[in-house]
């Protein structure tokens, strides 16, 4: 044990001896377990990040949302320009009465409208929905309540305000019991509930949902007041959409059973919409496996790039070991001739590398462990110098801004252990040409 | 008597593929214990080889050598380190001290060598300070090498010579690098060396030097050409 301790500090007095030539060597291997740890990190980060959206959606829920086909007109019905799609509240009735794994189902029907309050007055998405929605939506009550199934029968004119409307309409009054507008219907406040932050957008059929801005009315109370038509007033055009329901949030009672009762609820849809592709399933699970699929693919693709980084410091490496033996020629064949064996040459210089190499390994570790930090300055300069200030506006932008890298503690030792790894690949070939000396010749040298 | 050394018949050939060398071409001789022996001659008379030989740092193309009784002639490159090691203290003439290490730590580096790489510890550090005592240095035992003479480096690496108490000293133009004042410090060290019973063999070109020993071979052509046994003398040239 103190000989190896003498062999490493025998080898830590050489390499401190040109600490310039040393530390720039090292750079190669610094940088490349560096970027190793972060390039994981990255991926990590976004994987955990797309698992976060996809487990707010459910991991059990099937979501089944109205899409508007693209151009031209569906069907029309009285002869005029009416534009209908979309789910019907036959296929929430067929879905619900033929799938048994289903164990609940939630309607939804958004339609955007003014909002108003005495002389206050928003632009607000109104939600028709029953009592399942607060749960399945991850929202919380901040007074009052929520929907409840008896308001669904008995119709009642009641709503359900996120905290951003009661904020614009109400300023610091209490919202409950007092009555908003609703186009030409008046209803009455139960609950508000608790900011949340918005979900992003979800491949292309799912918009991000800003959840601050809702009224929340049941849905049977929605059909009923407006009907199904929603006309759109703008500037000077009007358009005329007939939707029964924008969305069925279906939860499924087994995570196993998602993916054929998926494929069950689009079989069923398909008879019921049989020309335009109207509606789209989404299914969380199966985003989680392809966010799955793609951070293995990210974590190979970046891990080799940054792996070629480090192949590269071993280059680098052998190089400088190759020019420190020729240096040393003379002082290997002193030794050679005081009674050092080949293998002493060979452990001599071996061990200079892998004090190098493993050196290198640990500040880039350390550095690695920094990559949070890191990377929220990279964020903030894109912010300030490359975006000048505008952030979110683009699904990209965004994700870019949210992501968190998080450290695989997996990768440090494997990271470590790589550098040191090349620092004994690249150090064999200079310690044994050093070893394979003549040591007359040697002797001679220089 | 005993022999610390012994050559029999050795020939040193290199194939050079068109022409072969004939660096020695037959040389016998017996170095008895407590011999001091100095070996001349001109360049390409063969005395490099031979020194090389005699210091188990190359093989002879034929032809035996007798080291404290062993034939070192056909020992693979590992026995002939370890013989290098146990048997053998090198005095060059360029010093060849290792610049990065003090006095100490040059004196110490055959330790490290040695046959089961038995642990340095506090006894061999004193024999180390002790043999640095005895050449003068037992005050500078921290300094580095470009911090001495010539002289002074010269005596760390006969000091490094001695630590394994080897069989015979082999001297390659010890004071070739040295002026005269300090030649003759040198000179005096190995004589007293050889007066407490070392074997000690030179190669020199300097005939003032070789008159110094007890026996001075001259070899010409890859063979001994003459020897000459004389009292010797301790006056400068």
């Amino acid at each position: 044990m103190t000989r190896i301790i003498r062999i490493v500090r025998l080898a830590m007095k050489s390499l401190l001896l040109h600490k310039l030539r040393s530390g720039l060597t090292m750079l190669g291997i610094v940088f490349g377990v560096f970027s190793v740890i972060a390039m994981l990190a990255i991926g990590e980060g976004a994987s955990a990040q797309a698992q976060k959206q996809v487990l707010e959606l459910g991991a059990t829920n099937v979501i089944v949302r109205s899409i508007k086909p693209p151009d031209e007109v569906a069907q029309t019905s009285n002869n005029s320009r009416v534009l209908q799609y979309g789910l019907l509240r036959s296929d929430y009735k067929v879905l619900t009465d033929t799938l048994p794994t289903i164990i609940s189902a939630a309607p939804i029907r958004e339609v955007d409208r003014e909002v108003r309050y005495l002389k206050e007055a928003m632009n607000a998405r109104v939600v028709g929905c029953t009592a399942d929605y607060l749960e399945m939506n991850h929202l919380q009550i901040a007074t009052g309540r929520f929907l409840t199934a008896s308001d669904q029968t008995k119709l009642l004119n009641v709503a359900v305000i996120a905290n951003e409307v009661a904020n614009k309409l109400f300023k610091f009054e209490n919202p409950i019991g007092k009555s908003i507008r609703i186009g030409p219907m008046f209803y009455t406040v139960v609950g508000v509930t608790k900011d949340r932050t918005a979900s992003a957008a979800i491949g292309g059929s799912l918009s991000g949902q800003d959840y601050n801005k809702d009224v929340y009315i049941p849905i049977k109370t929605l059909q009923a007041r407006e009907g199904d038509l929603d006309i759109k007033r703008q500037a000077g055009s009007m358009t005329a959409e007939h939707i029964e329901l924008n969305q069925i949030t279906l939860r499924v009672n087994d995570k196993d059973t998602v993916l054929p009762t998926a494929q069950a609820i689009r079989e069923t849809l398909e008879q019921s919409h049989p020309r335009n592709k109207d509606y789209a399933v989404v299914v969380p699970l199966e985003l989680l496996k392809q966010a799955e699929q793609i951070r293995m693919i990210f974590n190979v693709v970046l891990g080799s790039i940054a792996a070629i980084s480090l192949v590269v410091g071993g280059i680098g490496i052998m190089n400088i070991m190759l020019a420190t033996v020729t240096e040393r020629t003379r002082e290997i064949g002193v030794r050679r001739a005081l009674g050092a064996r080949q293998r002493d040459i060979i452990e001599q210089f071996l061990t200079e590398t892998i004090v190098l190499a493993g050196s290198g390994g640990l500040i880039g570790v350390a550095f690695g462990l920094l990559t949070p930090i890191s990377f929220l300055g990279i964020q903030w300069f894109v912010q300030n110098f490359v975006m000048e200030g505008n952030t979110a506006g683009s699904e990209v932008g965004r994700m870019f801004f949210d992501l968190e890298p998080q450290i695989a503690f997996w990768s440090l030792p494997v990271a470590f252990g790589i550098s040191v790894t090349i620092g004994i690949l690249s150090g064999i070939y200079p310690a044994i040409s050093a070893a394979k000396l003549d040591p007359i010749e040697a002797l001679r040298h220089e | 008597m005993r022999l610390a050394a012994q050559v029999v018949d050795l020939t040193k050939f290199y194939d050079l593929g068109s022409v072969v060398v004939k660096a020695l071409r037959g040389v016998s001789t017996d170095f008895p214990e407590g011999d001091f022996v100095a070996i001349m001659g001109s360049s390409g008379s063969g005395k490099s080889t031979l020194l090389n030989l005699l210091g188990a740092l190359d093989r002879p193309t034929s032809g035996q050598y007798f080291l404290g009784g062993r034939d070192v002639s056909t020992l693979d490159d590992d026995e002939l380190s370890l013989m290098r090691n146990d048997m053998i203290g090198f005095i060059f003439q360029s010093f060849n001290l290792i610049a990065q290490y003090t006095v100490l730590e040059n004196i110490e580096v055959p330790l490290l060598y040695r046959a089961g790489y038995p642990a340095i510890g506090r006894e061999e550090r004193e024999w180390c300070i002790e043999l640095a005592r005895m050449v003068g240095l037992g005050d500078r035992l921290d300094h580095r090498p470009f911090q001495l003479s010539g002289g002074q480096q010269q005596r760390v690496s006969i000091a490094r010579a001695l630590v394994n108490d080897p069989q015979i000293i082999l001297a390659d133009e010890p004071t070739g690098n040295l002026d005269s004042a300090t030649e003759e410090e040198i000179m005096e060290i190995l004589h007293n060396l050889n007066g407490q019973g070392r074997t000690i063999i030179m190669v020199t070109h300097e005939p003032g030097v070789a008159r110094q020993a007890k026996r001075q071979i001259m070899m010409k052509d890859g063979l001994i050409e003459s020897e000459t046994i004389q009292e010797p003398s301790f006056s400068n040239h």
